[in-house]
């Protein structure tokens, strides 16, 4: 138990999350590593590349099944996948109804109550897109993930997150003692992507762990729904995730209390790398009509 | 202890030093906020001088409840041919199982079921994934095992708030599958609002949502109408008090189509519309729906009081005065019909009450409603205060009811309660279950006066015989003189074994 290592994914929606954490984590099992993956995302596909399925049986539709989580066996809801990583969904309510936070709660306590974390020397959670309410912030808590990895890319809005994420770590780092381990940059190509990365990891207090460059393989790997570790073991992308494993098991304990920005700050970096050009501030909420309309009045 | 020999200035000036003196044990802050709600009534004032219906304070032990108890607890548990379902995790409906006595006629189970608990019992799947499935199962097991019932509410605990079920849907749906059911959704979570008296006028409203403006306008009418038809509106019929009023009114000549809500039916409520007047008992919990009636269906509405003689018969005279020379004859018929009743329970009690005093500590219209009956027995009320008033209570309060230099405390703690007591030392208090056993190891007399201690009616002119008796039963026990303090028995045995 003491050499256990939690981590967890977090990042904006779609920013490809669960498919880098299970890349990763395949990489840390060919290490050697023993690893149980926590999807806590309502949509339950943080382990379909580790068991080539579309999507496990969540522990809460298994206790909704049965009545109750008391009435369920951590084996029922344990899967095997890939290099013996075992796989767990928290699952949760269909959009729009119900409690998913809760759910995560649910799921955790019911895996820590089993002996789930047993025999185990990484436990990694992937999370949804943002930290909506207490029961999303349930990994970042006392005694759950020490090290967060926040995916993220050269997009406004994925720093935009980023940085929020980093106000939730900050939150529990005082009361709880998670850390921010640092960015993993998932490339979109956009412009200037490596160097506003490395600015905004900076500007956190961190540093970018690790800049995934775009390839179609991993494409080519989740249509099979495999890993690129497992589907390509041999590709130059197979290659950085593994090195991006190697960086992550090598910095136990290195995580750092980031120092989130304000909103203004993250625009002004983003303006010094000239991806947005200063905003005169008289024309903030004017629509294209009232523009030229003054602009004629004025040449007039 | 009586002060009988104080003048006002005098307890005016004792009542201002001891709140002074219970405001010290506060921290700074708690005590300004606190401050606020203390006061000794000026003669001539338009209200008490105190703040009210304010966030109580963490840490401090209210009195009052929630708007969940507001809405199933009082407004909608007593109409009895409805089911009311506590809509969340068993320990709201189970705690409040049949807590409030209002009495019905009917058999529970069969076509009434004010004494029964219906609740959802939400367990952690339904939390998380929606309890509106298991709402409409419900609704059909409702329908399959009480097929008499005559409409569902659905009462809301905290967490159906939280996690945004939509009861609303749940209920519209039930309804259409139950060719047009009434099913009232209410939004009472406990956590709405400062007291139960959010949730009176969340309750009142729904009434307006879901059975008024359901009511088909045009369809033809369920009675004849006639020109005496009241509603008796504000009395929960606790120990029976709706009926021991509904007498008086029908004795004098109008006819009661409907009470709200003790021993009420939905056909009652839905019958309200066409009063020609609602008579209003308890002003704070149903002056909304009241208001309401009177803008959409031009019904006045008019406040009275049905504890003893003197308010009985004030109030008989002013309801009359909405009517014909027919229903004013009648009432003074009926106040000159009680009077020797009334005559007979004075001469007996009031020589065994005469002078003693009383504080109380209530919800609803009680603090100020029974002042009355205690003066027609000759007693004084010293101190009073709600848990859930308003402003416009204080006014109606100051305006009305106590006497210059009464302690006023609104939304009491635990602590300044005993401390208030302890000092003046009052011949009865009469307060809550929760408080009845402190003042009573304190060796003074209490009665509850939410419940009227199991016993009742006390409304109306047979409610103040019952009350009366009940009063100096409470204050005139021997008992009393059996509780001594040992410490303050005779001489200590020591002494008397050093001489």
């Amino acid at each position: 138990m003491s050499s256990l290592r939690q981590i967890a994914f977090y990042g904006k929606g779609g920013i490809g999350k669960s498919t880098t954490s299970q890349n990763t984590l395949a990489a840390l099992a060919d290490l050697g590593q023993r690893i149980m993956i926590v999807g806590c995302d309502p949509k339950a596909d943080s382990t379909r590349l580790m068991l080539h399925a579309k999507a496990q049986d969540t522990i809460l539709s298994l206790a909704a099944e049965a009545g109750s989580v008391e009435d369920l066996e951590l084996e029922d809801v344990l899967k095997i996948g890939y290099k013996d990583i075992k796989c767990v969904e928290s699952g949760g309510p269909e959009p729009g109804v119900g409690c998913a936070g809760r759910g995560v709660i649910t799921s955790i306590n019911f895996l820590e109550e089993n002996g789930a974390y047993d025999d185990l020397d990484y436990v990694s959670y992937d999370v949804l897109g943002d930290v909506v309410c207490g029961g999303f912030a349930m990994p970042i808590r006392e005694n759950k993930a020490q090290e967060i990895y926040i995916v993220m890319s050269g997009e406004m809005m994925a720093m935009y997150a980023a940085n929020n994420i980093s106000k939730g770590i900050l939150k529990y780092a005082n009361s709880g003692g998670v850390r921010l381990g640092g960015l993993v940059c998932n490339e979109r190509q956009t412009d200037k992507e490596l160097e506003l990365a490395e600015a905004l990891a900076k500007k956190l207090g961190t540093e970018l762990t690790y800049f995934i460059p775009r390839d179609n393989v991993v494409q080519h790997a989740e249509l099979r729904r495999m890993t690129v570790i497992e589907y390509a073991p041999d590709s130059a992308q197979a290659d950085h995730y593994r090195k991006l494993a190697t960086k992550i098991h090598g910095n136990a304990g290195k995580g750092i209390i980031p120092t989130p920005i304000t909103m203004d700050e993250l625009e002004d970096m983003l303006m010094e790398h000239g991806i947005i050009k200063s905003v005169d501030e008289s024309v903030i909420g004017k629509t294209a009509a009232e523009l030229a309309a003054e602009e004629l009045a004025a040449t007039a | 202890m009586s002060f009988a020999k104080e003048s006002v200035g005098e307890i005016k000036a004792r009542n201002l030093a001891l709140i002074e003196d219970v405001l010290k044990v506060y921290p700074e802050k708690t005590a300004k906020r606190r401050a606020k709600h203390l006061n000794v009534h000026e003669e001539g004032k338009a209200d008490c001088g105190v703040k009210s219906n304010l966030k109580s304070i963490p840490g401090v032990m209210t009195i009052r409840g929630c708007a969940y108890a507001g809405s199933k607890g009082v407004v909608w548990g007593p109409i009895k041919d409805m089911i009311h379902i506590s809509h969340g995790p068993v320990g709201c409906g189970q705690y409040s199982w049949a807590a409030r006595r209002n009495y019905y006629i009917g058999t529970t189970g069969i076509d009434t079921f004010v004494t029964m608990q219906f609740t959802s019992d939400f367990q952690e799947k339904d939390i998380v994934f929606g309890g509106d499935k298991k709402l409409a199962k419900i609704i059909d097991e409702i329908q399959d095992l009480f097929p008499l019932n005559n409409g569902i509410s659905i009462q809301s605990e905290c967490p159906i708030g939280l996690i945004g079920d939509d009861i609303e849907a749940v209920s519209k749906q039930k309804s259409k599958e139950y060719e047009g059911k009434t099913i009232v959704p209410v939004r009472c979570e406990g956590f709405r609002g400062v007291s139960q008296s959010l949730g009176h006028h969340i309750a009142n409203d729904s009434i307006r949502d879901w059975v008024f403006d359901k009511l088909d306008e045009n369809a033809p009418p369920k009675f004849e109408s006639t020109p005496y038809d009241v509603a008796i509106i504000g009395d929960y019929n606790i120990g029976g008090d709706a009926w021991s009023s509904r007498i008086l009114l029908e004795e004098m000549g109008l006819r009661v189509i409907a009470q709200w809500s003790g021993d009420g039916s939905l056909a009652e409520l839905e019958a309200t519309p066409k009063a020609k007047l609602n008579v209003l008992h308890c002003y704070r919990s149903m002056n909304y729906i009241s208001r309401h009636m009177e803008e959409k269906y031009g019904i006045p509405w008019c406040e009275y009081n049905f504890f003893g003689p003197s308010k009985v018969a004030e109030s008989l005279r002013k309801i009359a005065s909405y009517f014909d020379d027919k229903i004013k004859e009648g009432a003074e018929r009926v106040i000159a019909k009680y009077q020797p009743l009334m005559d007979a329970v004075i001469a007996k009690y009031r020589p065994r009450l005469e002078g003693k005093t009383v504080m109380l500590f209530v919800g609803g219209l009680r603090p100020r409603h029974v002042i009355g009956a205690y003066e027609d027995l000759g007693m004084e009320v010293v101190g009073t205060g709600y848990e859930f008033g308003h402003n416009d209570d204080y006014q109606r309060t100051a305006q009305h009811y106590v006497k210059d230099g009464t302690l006023i405390y609104d939304d009491v703690t635990g602590y300044e309660f005993e401390k208030f007591v302890e000092k003046i030392q009052p011949d009865l208090v009469g307060s809550g279950i929760k408080e009845k056993y402190i003042f009573q190891k304190m060796g003074v007399p209490f009665r509850q006066m939410h419940s009227w201690d199991y016993s009742g009616p006390y409304h109306g002119y047979d409610g103040f015989a019952i009350f009366a008796r009940d009063m100096d039963m409470a204050i005139n026990s021997p008992i009393w003189k059996m509780a001594k303090a040992p410490w303050k028995e005779g001489p200590a045995p020591e002494m008397m074994a050093a001489e």
